[in-house]
């Protein structure tokens, strides 16, 4: 289990244009941080960032999990249960087939309580291509959790959700934020954690 | 393992309910072996001389239509940022992708050519030696198309530039693969073309992943 992320003086840049310097913070386990700013500020790129998908241009992120700190971003990836922009979905598979494939490429069995959690169990045999965009986005939150990743990035987790759906982000935010899970999640909204923010 | 295995049947699911691999690979490479002939005339001696060279091209051309969706799919909508996450290295997501392609598209090409060969007059040897190249070379038609996939993989269009990139780089595989059809042709051993094609073949499946997988790592933090 994870007890903290921390970066230290973290530097992106996209092409010429430098989107965030001297970037400092630390997210314990059980807590969350909602990472805010205007469009083109960097929120999704500081994700992709920790994510190690994006190589810093300067600082580091260090993980530190059982008493010992990495700064490995290959390490850090396999900590990471991540909920893009986009959802990651076929339209070809059916919805339980989409969770079964990530369980099963995350080394998990599948759980099927896991679409009931997110309302989706009545539409387990629909295929993708049916389903709505906040239906897509539960799929992916669904998959989120079949992850079993201590450390979440969520980029925008409450967009295309209805008024229930949101509700349940929340709730599936504070318990994983219950069970020491740590969170950092681009956002326009409160996430309602009582967490700290970082505003770019 | 799991992932790996996981990985390669959901890429050949997404293949055979979508479509676009085996079945457009398939109707591309039989229509143009039905063309040819037509075009070129019942000289029959002339069609059997073309029969490799021809039947190859055509295969390569045909593994090609499909190359393209290699990794874009997953990088649109977003599921190679998951599968980049998971316990499986790029490397092999690359590996099964190549394996997965082959299945679905360079196998059947393979298991078709026989009976097309027949549009060609090709003798009996020499159709075993078309389909025993293609079954041996296009796993490199799928290995180095990788490459090409993964480069153009955040490009607009990029099915447009992926041929101009692997084409040149094919080259061997369709010398070695028409030749040994002549070879055959012409009553001499076809051993060494094979062998050949089978060492380009392997030497592609071994370094391939490694290109592909340092190209999508790229694509995926621009």
């Amino acid at each position: 289990m994870i007890s903290s992320l921390t970066a230290e003086n973290l530097a992106c840049a996209r092409g010429d244009k430098r989107l965030f310097d001297g970037l400092n913070f630390r997210v314990m386990a059980g807590q969350a941080l909602a990472v805010e700013g205007a469009n083109g500020a960097g929120k999704t790129s500081l994700l992709r960032v920790i994510a190690g998908f994006l190589a810093p241009v300067a600082g580091r992120l260090i993980v530190k999990a059982e008493g010992r700190e990495n700064d490995d971003a290959e390490e850090r990836g396999k900590v990471i249960g991540w909920l893009g922009h986009q959802d990651g979905l076929k339209p070809q598979l059916s919805v339980r087939e989409q969770l079964d494939f990530f369980s099963n490429l995350y080394g998990h069995t599948a759980d099927s309580t896991v679409l009931e959690q997110v309302g989706l169990a009545r539409q387990a045999d629909l295929p993708c291509r049916y389903l709505s965009a906040g239906q897509k986005r539960r799929l992916g939150l669904a998959r989120l959790l079949a992850s079993k990743r201590p450390l979440w990035l969520l980029d925008e987790p409450f967009a295309a959700l209805d008024a229930s759906g949101q509700q349940l982000v929340g709730q599936l935010m504070a318990r994983h934020c219950g069970a020491g899970g740590l969170i950092i999640a681009a956002t326009h909204e409160p996430l309602g954690l009582g967490n700290e923010s970082l505003k770019l | 393992m799991r992932a790996f295995t996981t990985l390669l049947l959901r890429d050949i699911k997404l293949a055979a309910r979508s479509g676009g691999g085996a079945a457009l690979a398939l109707s591309f490479f039989a229509l143009v072996a039905t063309l040819v002939p037509l075009g070129v005339g019942p000289d029959l001696r002339l069609l059997a001389r073309m029969a490799g060279g021809v039947l190859w091209v055509a295969a390569v051309l045909a593994a090609l239509l499909s190359l393209d969706r290699l990794f874009q799919g997953d990088f649109e909508d977003g599921s190679l940022d998951l599968i980049a996450l998971s316990p499986l290295p790029l490397e092999l997501t690359a590996l099964a992708k190549i394996a997965a392609h082959w299945l679905s598209t360079g196998l059947p090409l393979a298991l078709l050519s026989p009976l097309l060969a027949l549009l060609f007059n090709l003798a009996p040897p020499a159709t075993l030696i078309l389909f025993v190249s293609l079954l041996i070379g296009t796993p490199a038609v799928s290995a180095v198309g990788a490459i090409g996939a993964s480069l153009t993989l955040s490009l607009k269009r990029g099915g447009l530039i992926l041929p101009l990139i692997i084409l040149p780089l094919l080259a061997p595989v369709v010398i070695f693969g028409a030749g040994a059809v002549a070879l055959s042709l012409d009553g001499l051993g076809a051993g060494n073309a094979l062998g050949l094609l089978a060492a380009f073949a392997f030497a592609a499946m071994l370094l391939s992943p490694f290109a592909a997988a340092a190209s999508v790592r790229l694509n995926l933090g621009g």
